[in-house]
């Protein structure tokens, strides 16, 4: 039997009761770039492909390893694909009018620019702490007109509520809580990462919908 | 005195970088926040703390 999906209209007319028809349209007409596409990034493109935000840029270098799907958001028959490809699969399966563009790269000081070009806001979901030092320091330092939510300590198994989001300067937030490393931790745990990727998620949208830290 | 992650230090008249020397920061890993500002790496040995500064060294840890 063949199972038809709503049509972009009946799609984006559910979305707008959900979420308002002014927040909706917002959402949609955003474009957001995701850095690492693991715990972190998959989770955050999740939450963004259903809220309706229209463009995802997908940019991660990795192919997917068995020990990433006990957080991150790929299948067991996905080992070995590409994280760009799986992901941008996977997230037209369940929000089949999302515009994605992936870039199967490692993010670098010399093409960072070229890459996040196009996006209005850069989530940094990188899992090295250098990595992540090196995009924060770029994009508040060659894109300052660009919104940044970063990311940094949600390893181990820790409280959920030490996990949280600071507004650092005028558009550079911080998710997490600062401190747990995973070499020090020993472990990522997929609820804890999770909560870390949907601070990061809901952080975008309230930017989109200009609702800003304190 | 300058207030640094939230505690007053007596480092005025050092550059950032004269400061970060003094702690166990990895500058591989850090972004420095002065006074609502992110500092370029480039003027971590130019900006002199001046009495007043708040700044906030976020060192980031490994996870994602």
């Amino acid at each position: 039997m063949v199972k038809l999906i709503p049509t972009k209209e009946e799609w984006y007319r559910a979305l707008s009761e959900r979420h308002g028809k002014k927040t909706q349209k917002s959402f949609e007409s955003a474009t957001v770039a995701i850095c690492g596409l693991g715990g972190l990034g998959s989770n955050i493109a999740f939450a963004l492909a259903r809220a309706g935000v229209g463009k995802l840029i997908l940019i991660d270098f990795d192919s997917i390893d068995i020990t990433n799907l006990h957080r991150q958001q790929y299948k067991a028959n996905q080992i070995g694909t590409s994280k760009t490809d799986a992901l941008k699969e996977n997230l037209l399966e369940i929000a089949p009018y999302v515009t994605i563009e992936t870039h199967s790269v490692r993010i670098s000081e010399n093409n960072a620019e070229a890459l996040l070009e196009k996006a209005d806001i850069i989530c940094e979901a990188f899992d090295d702490a250098e990595s992540k030092a090196m995009l924060v320091n770029i994009v508040t330092e060659r894109m300052p007109e660009k919104y940044l939510v970063a990311a940094s300590g949600m390893a181990g198994m820790g409280s959920a509520n030490t996990i949280q989001t600071r507004r650092i300067s005028r558009r550079f937030y911080l998710c997490g809580d600062g401190t747990s490393d995973v070499s020090e931790a020993g472990s990522l745990v997929a609820s804890r990462v999770m909560l870390c990727a949907a601070h990061q998620a809901h952080t975008v949208l309230r930017i989109i919908a200009e609702q800003y830290e304190t | 005195m300058v207030k640094i992650n939230g505690k007053e230090l007596n480092v005025a008249g050092k550059t950032i970088a004269e400061y970060l020397a003094t702690t166990n920061y990895d500058p591989k890993r850090i972004a420095v926040e002065r006074n609502g500002d992110i500092v370029f790496k480039s003027e971590y040995d130019e900006i002199l703390l001046q009495d007043g500064d708040s700044i906030e060294v976020v060192s980031f840890v490994g996870g994602g």
